[in-house]
């Protein structure tokens, strides 16, 4: 491609397997006042 | 170009980006002022990268019901609803939480961990945070709580990462010893300048609490060994050019830093007003600049809001429910009552039961429940929907009344800083590659 360079796939994982609900609440990690969800780590993609 | 529903993220020439803003408005994109060979090309390449399910990919029907039904699994213990600093801008009332000042007693703190366990389902990772007000002024029963976490977790075969928001103050070296070995993620609250530091958060006497934590933070810090902790500052309309705050903390050597907007009423001194946002906004661009300049020139650190996880981001079940306030998160008070996050704590009619008493209504939860990103009109239709999940259901419900009307001077900021975040990892991606390459 010559006018789009991909970064980065797809990364929002669906379907089967995904909401294990294993991965911390969000609210629990440093902000305690304003969610960002997207910097939480999935459980699975951890270990 | 972030394509919404996949997460994909492509780098665009100025042509390709007229096109698909062409394309989104409903407008021919052949009229546009470029050849029409070039515009075909530009198609051509739209349509190979629709074709990977990573341009125009649909949205998937999720029910949020099927994530966190009536399981929780993370618990805020407010340890201490009293406070040995005086800050200004402190959304629980100086640490009374709109109440009086009390401690939580051990009896409550263990009926709360039993509450997590009985109702954790069958998750395995929980979360404890220790919070307050300043949770060492009861540092006693935060040992004993932790003790009593670890013989639950190999009773119902569980695992909790302890947490600790804590102000510094009254923190000594039996305390750090056991925080760096039992605690997995420490919060320190730090604004930056010694000057903007002492100005909101002072001690009881009126005096800046600076002096008192910078020393004790590095220390505890240097102990923890690589283990994880956040240096947390608040900004205030009093220092919207809170890059200078965050260079502070550089300069103290901390690398894991954090910067929240305060939330406050329009009506406090402190509060960001909408008059501020665009400042606010702009000043994102500034840390991103330092923030940028620094790790190239080998000074690495983090900043909570600019870090997104592309690659080993949470899933689509996460990323519709949000910071699980009232769902899978829950606040509990000294008196053991059961609030849906530490924000909402001292608002009644948020009260969800007591782990002294056993009693635990779900309705508020299955309301929490129902109240994400597809339900919020205003989420719904927003490109960053996936990156905040919906924001902050306390503050949604001081500004506007409503947990289901987010709060939008929260948005605009949240917008900013998913940009810069995505252009952060754009460029420290094509960094790596031209490094590969030479």
């Amino acid at each position: 491609m010559t006018h789009i360079k991909t970064i980065n796939n797809p990364c929002i994982k669906k379907g089967n397997g995904t909401g294990c609900g294993e991965c911390q609440a969000s609210c629990q990690s440093a902000c305690k006042t304003s969610c960002t969800i997207a910097n939480q780590k999935c459980r699975k993609e951890q270990k | 170009m972030l394509d919404v529903e996949s997460g994909a993220l492509h780098s665009v020439d100025e042509m390709t980006y007229d096109i698909v803003r062409a394309i989104e408005t409903s407008k021919d994109p052949h009229t546009l002022p470029y050849s029409a060979s070039d515009i075909d090309e530009v198609l051509f390449e739209l349509s190979e990268l629709k074709n990977a399910g990573a341009f125009d990919s649909k949205g998937v029907s999720v029910n949020s019901g099927e994530f966190g039904k009536g399981v929780i699994k993370s618990l805020c213990l407010h340890i201490a609803h009293d406070c040995n600093l005086r800050c200004k801008y402190c959304f629980a009332d100086t640490g009374e939480f709109h109440g009086s000042r009390s401690l939580m007693s051990e009896e409550v703190g263990r009926k709360a961990l039993e509450f997590l366990m009985e109702h954790s389902g069958n998750r395995r990772h929980l979360e404890v945070d220790f919070f307050g007000g300043e949770p060492l002024m009861n540092f006693p029963v935060v040992k004993a709580l932790t003790a009593y976490g670890r013989e639950l977790e190999k009773k119902y075969n569980k695992e909790i990462a302890f947490t600790l928001t804590t102000n510094m103050v009254a923190m000594d070296d039996e305390m750090m010893e056991f925080i760096n070995r039992e605690i997995y993620n420490v919060v320190i609250s730090l604004d930056g300048r010694r000057e903007i530091h002492d100005a909101l958060r002072p001690t009881v006497n009126g005096k800046g609490s600076y002096d008192l934590i910078v020393h004790k933070a590095k220390k505890l810090i240097e102990g923890r060994k690589g283990g994880e902790y956040y240096v947390r500052g608040t900004f205030t309309a009093n220092n919207l050019d809170f890059t200078n705050d965050v260079k502070a903390l550089r300069d103290l050597g901390f690398d894991q830093i954090s910067m929240e907007p305060v939330v406050l009423p329009d009506t406090s001194p402190y509060a960001i007003l909408e008059e501020h946002v665009a400042a606010v906004l702009s000043e994102y661009d500034n840390l991103a600049d330092y923030l940028l300049e620094s790790r190239k020139n080998g000074c690495w650190f983090n900043f909570f809001h600019f870090m997104v996880d592309f690659e080993g981001g949470p899933c689509l079940k996460k990323r519709i429910s949000g910071c699980g306030a009232g769902v899978e998160y829950a606040a509990i008070t000294p008196e053991g009552d059961i609030y849906p996050c530490h924000q909402f704590v001292g608002e009644k009619q948020f009260i969800m039961g007591n782990v002294l008493t056993g009693e635990f209504d779900t309705s508020l939860q299955k309301e929490f429940l129902n109240c994400n990103v597809t339900t919020k009109k205003l989420c719904n239709s927003c490109w960053a929907k996936y990156f905040c999940s919906g924001g902050c259901a306390a503050n949604a419900f001081k500004y506007n009344g409503s947990i289901y009307e987010p709060y939008i001077r929260s948005c605009s900021m949240l917008k900013r800083r998913t940009e810069i975040a995505c252009g952060i990892f754009a460029a420290e991606k094509s960094l790596e590659e031209s490094n590969d390459i030479t």
